[in-house]
C-alpha cells in the first residue's frame, strides 16, 4: 500500500443503458480526484448529412439517431420544418400526434423500468433473472412496452423507426376498427398501471436529496409533450426559438457527446423535471394516485425518476385512450407543404427529456445546416455532479463493485441514451 | 448445455437490440432455449465469454470497432449481422460519399479527441460473416426465427423477393402507378410487410436490395417521374447507401448532377 491512498475504478462497458459509455472515477486520499462519465459511442455525424437532404427526408433520416425514440426525433424535426415553412396542420394531426408520441413514452418508460432500472433495486443483474423471482410483474412490463409498441404502429407501420409521420401530417389515417382493437387494448390495461405504481412506490429507493435545476416543456392547456415553452426551477421562461441564446453546447475531451449548460451550469431534463414543473396538470384520478404513495413532487431524489416514469406511463395511457374514444376519420392526414428558405426551431419532449432542433433550408426546402440537441448529451453534467454527490454520500471506501453498482445505478436514473447522444458507461476507478 | 448467444453493439441507433427487447414473452422464452451470455443493454456482460451465435449490431466506424469485431468473431461460432449498419454499413455510411473527416471538425470542435475512421463500414469488409440479416431495423420474427431455425440445425430462410412482390400478396396499390411516387419497392427486399406503400407512401429502400435489382430501369423511371439526377441519387444513397448496387447506380446518378 502505498503512502497515499489512490485507487482507479473503471467501469467499461455499462450495462442496462442504451449505447456504450463509461464510467472513469479516481479516488484520492478518501477524496474524489477525478469523476467523468466517458462516452465513446462512435460518432454518426448526423448534423453533417443531413445537409443537402430534402426535408421530406428528414423524418425517415433522424429516426435513426435512436431506435428506441425515433417518434421523439420525428416529432421536434417536423415541428421545426412545418415552423419554417408556416405550416398548420390543424386539430386532428395536432390530437393524433399527442397520441402517437404517447406510445412513445408507454414502450420507452416500460422499457427503462423494467428491463434496465428495476433489477437494481430488486437485486438482480438483469430483467431475465428478475423474471424468475417476479414473474407477473415482468409480463406485465412487457404487456404494457407492447402495447406502446402498437399504439405507435397504429401510426408508423411498426414501432422502430415507424413510417407514417410527414411534414405536413400523417401519410395515413389509421382505419376505425383498428383505432378501436388498439383502444381496447389500452383500456384493459388501466389496472396494470396503476398496480405498476404501486410496485414500484413499495421498492426501497435511496432517500437523497440534491440541489439542482431541472428544464422542461411548459403548456398552458396540457401536460406538455410534443409543444410548449421551456421553462426551468429557476424561472426561465422562453420560447424554444431562444434556447441558443440560453443554453450552450460545448465539447469536452471525454466524451463524443456534447455537453450542455444552462446559464453555464448544469441542468436536468426527463420525466422528474417533467413531473415537477407540470404536476399540476395531470388529471385528479393520476393526483389521488401519487397523493396513495409516500411521494411528494416536485422531488429533489433523483431515485424518483422510477416514479415520475409510471406516472408518466399512466398519463400517456389515459391520454391517448381519452383522444382515441372519440376518433373520426379526417378528410384529409395531412396538409400540402410549400417549402421556402429560412431557419426553423422544434423542440418536444421526448421519454428521456427535450429534444430540440434548428434546421436552416434553401427555397427547394434542402437543409443547409441542422443543430440536434438530445436529452442524454443536456444531462451529461448533471449526471457527472450527481455521481459526486452519490458516491461521496454511499462512502469512497466501499469496495470497487460496490462503488460500481452504485454509480451505474444512479447512472440509470438518467436513462441515458447513449446512441442518442453521440452525435454512453466503463467505469474506471483510479486509486492509485 | 444450452446454446449461447451473445449481441454487440456497433456504431448503430440501438433499433436492432429492440429485435430482442420488444419480443415481450417471447424473450423469456429464448432465455430458457439458450444462455444469453453477452447483451449489454439487457444487462448480461460478459465480453470474453465464447458463444455459439453471435448477433451484430451496428457499423465499424472506429479503429476500436475494428479490433473488437475480430475478437467476437475469434469467439464465435456462428456470426450473424442484423440490421443495415451491421450489413450494409447503414445511414452513417454515406460519409463514405463525402468527406469524413471534414465532417468530424464540422460537429466536433476537437476532432482530434476522438477515435473516428473516415468510413463506416459493413462487417462483412472485415471478417467472415455466416448470416446476414438485412432491414432498418430488423423485426423479432427475422431474429427470433434465425436463432429457432439455427436450433434445429436448419439453415435460415431468408427474404430475398422484392416489396413490389409483398404489395400483390397485401392487396396494396401500387403507389407509383396510382399516385406517382418514387418507389423503391421495385428494387428493394422485402421483409418488413411493405409497410410504407400500406401507409400510402413511397418505399425508400431501408431492408436493401433484393435479389437481381434491375436499377437502371427503375432510374429512369424515377426521372420518367420527374426527379432530377441528384434526386435519384440519393433514392439509392440513403439507408443502404454502400450496398450494391444502390451504391453503383447512385454514384452513376451523382455524376449528372449539375454542380451547385
Amino acid at each position: 500500500m502505498s503512502k497515499s491512498d489512490e485507487r482507479t475504478i473503471h467501469v467499461p462497458v455499462l450495462a442496462r443503458v442504451e449505447g456504450e459509455g463509461a464510467l472513469d472515477l479516481s479516488i484520492q486520499d478518501g477524496e474524489i480526484k477525478d469523476l467523468r462519465l466517458r462516452i465513446f459511442e462512435p460518432p454518426r455525424l448526423f448534423e453533417k448529412f443531413l445537409e443537402g437532404h430534402s426535408y421530406t427526408e428528414v423524418p425517415d433520416m433522424v429516426a435513426r439517431i435512436c431506435g428506441i425514440c425515433p417518434v421523439a426525433y420525428q416529432m421536434s424535426a417536423i415541428q421545426a420544418l412545418e415552423g419554417l415553412f408556416d405550416v398548420d396542420p390543424g386539430p386532428w394531426v395536432r390530437a393524433m400526434r399527442r397520441v402517437f408520441y404517447c406510445g412513445e413514452w408507454i414502450q420507452s418508460h416500460a422499457l427503462h423500468i423494467h428491463l434496465l432500472a428495476a433489477p437494481d433495486f430488486l437485486g438482480f443483474d438483469n430483467a431475465m433473472a428478475m423474471a424468475k423471482e417476479y414473474p407477473e410483474e415482468v409480463k406485465r412490463g412487457l404487456r404494457l412496452q407492447a402495447a406502446g409498441n402498437q399504439l405507435i404502429g397504429l401510426f408508423g407501420g411498426r414501432s422502430v423507426h415507424p413510417v407514417g409521420a410527414r411534414v405536413g401530417g400523417f401519410f395515413h389515417a389509421p382505419e376505425k376498427h383498428d383505432v378501436k382493437r388498439v383502444l381496447e387494448l389500452l383500456k384493459s390495461l388501466q389496472e396494470d398501471t396503476e398496480a405498476l405504481i404501486h410496485w414500484l412506490a413499495s421498492f426501497n429507493l435511496p432517500e437523497q436529496e440534491q440541489d439542482f435545476t431541472y428544464v422542461a416543456l411548459h403548456h398552458p392547456d396540457e401536460y406538455a409533450m410534443n409543444e410548449g415553452r421551456l421553462v426551468s426551477s429557476n424561472g426561465l421562461d422562453i420560447p424554444v426559438e431562444k434556447f441558443e441564446q440560453h443554453f450552450k453546447e460545448f465539447q469536452v475531451p471525454h466524451s463524443t457527446s456534447l455537453h450542455a449548460s444552462l446559464n453555464d451550469a448544469p441542468y436536468l431534463v426527463g420525466p422528474l423535471a417533467r413531473l415537477n414543473l407540470n404536476i399540476d396538470q395531470l388529471p385528479e384520478n393520476i393526483i389521488e394516485i401519487i397523493k396513495s404513495t409516500s411521494f411528494q413532487f416536485p422531488s429533489k431524489n433523483m431515485f424518483h425518476s422510477i416514479i415520475a416514469r409510471a406516472v408518466e406511463i399512466y398519463y400517456a395511457l389515459q391520454e391517448a385512450t381519452r383522444t382515441l374514444g372519440d376518433y373520426e376519420l379526417p378528410e384529409c392526414s395531412y396538409v400540402d407543404v410549400k417549402p421556402i428558405a429560412g431557419t426553423g426551431y422544434g423542440c418536444t419532449e421526448a421519454p428521456r427529456g427535450l429534444l430540440w432542433h434548428r434546421y436552416d433550408c434553401d427555397e427547394q426546402g434542402k437543409v443547409t445546416k441542422a443543430i440536434i440537441v438530445p436529452p442524454t448529451s443536456q444531462n451529461q453534467g448533471r449526471i457527472e455532479d450527481d455521481l459526486r454527490t452519490s458516491l461521496i454520500n454511499f462512502g469512497l471506501d466501499k469496495d470497487d463493485d460496490a462503488l460500481r453498482n452504485h454509480g451505474e445505478m444512479v447512472i440509470r436514473n438518467y436513462d441515458p441514451c447513449i446512441s442518442c447522444s453521440t452525435h454512453f458507461l466503463r467505469i474506471k476507478v483510479d486509486r492509485s | 448445455m444450452k446454446p449461447t448467444i451473445g449481441v454487440y453493439k456497433f456504431a448503430s441507433c440501438d433499433g436492432c437490440q429492440l429485435a430482442f427487447l420488444n419480443a415481450g414473452e417471447d424473450l423469456l422464452t429464448l432465455s430458457e432455449l439458450v444462455d444469453i451470455v453477452h447483451f449489454a443493454e439487457a444487462g448480461v456482460m460478459n465480453v470474453n465469454a465464447r458463444v455459439d451465435i453471435a448477433f451484430i449490431e451496428g457499423s465499424i466506424s472506429s479503429n476500436e470497432d475494428l479490433e473488437r469485431i475480430q475478437h467476437i468473431r475469434g469467439n464465435s461460432e456462428y456470426l450473424i449481422t442484423m440490421g443495415a449498419c451491421a450489413t450494409a454499413g447503414g445511414l452513417q455510411a454515406l460519409r463514405n460519399l463525402n468527406d469524413g473527416n471534414d465532417w468530424m471538425s464540422g460537429v466536433y470542435a476537437n476532432p482530434e479527441y476522438i477515435d473516428s475512421l473516415a468510413t463506416s463500414t459493413p462487417i462483412s469488409e472485415h471478417i467472415k460473416v455466416d448470416l446476414e440479416l438485412w432491414g432498418c431495423p430488423v423485426s423479432g420474427r427475422q431474429v427470433l426465427t434465425a436463432i429457432r431455425s439455427m436450433l434445429s440445425g436448419v439453415v435460415p430462410v431468408q427474404e430475398h423477393d422484392k416489396v413490389c412482390l409483398e404489395c400483390k400478396r397485401q392487396q396494396a396499390v401500387c403507389v407509383m402507378v396510382s399516385k406517382g411516387m418514387p418507389c423503391m419497392g421495385p428494387v428493394t427486399r422485402t421483409g418488413c410487410g411493405a409497410i410504407c406503400p400500406r401507409v400510402g407512401r413511397d418505399c425508400y429502400a431501408c431492408f436493401g436490395p433484393a435479389e437481381d435489382s434491375n436499377t437502371v430501369s427503375l432510374g429512369k423511371r424515377l426521372q420518367g417521374l420527374g426527379l432530377v439526377p441528384g434526386e435519384i441519387a440519393r433514392r439509392f444513397h440513403f439507408i443502404n447507401s454502400h450496398a450494391e448496387p444502390f451504391l453503383d447506380a447512385g454514384n452513376k446518378w451523382r455524376e449528372q448532377e449539375p454542380e451547385s
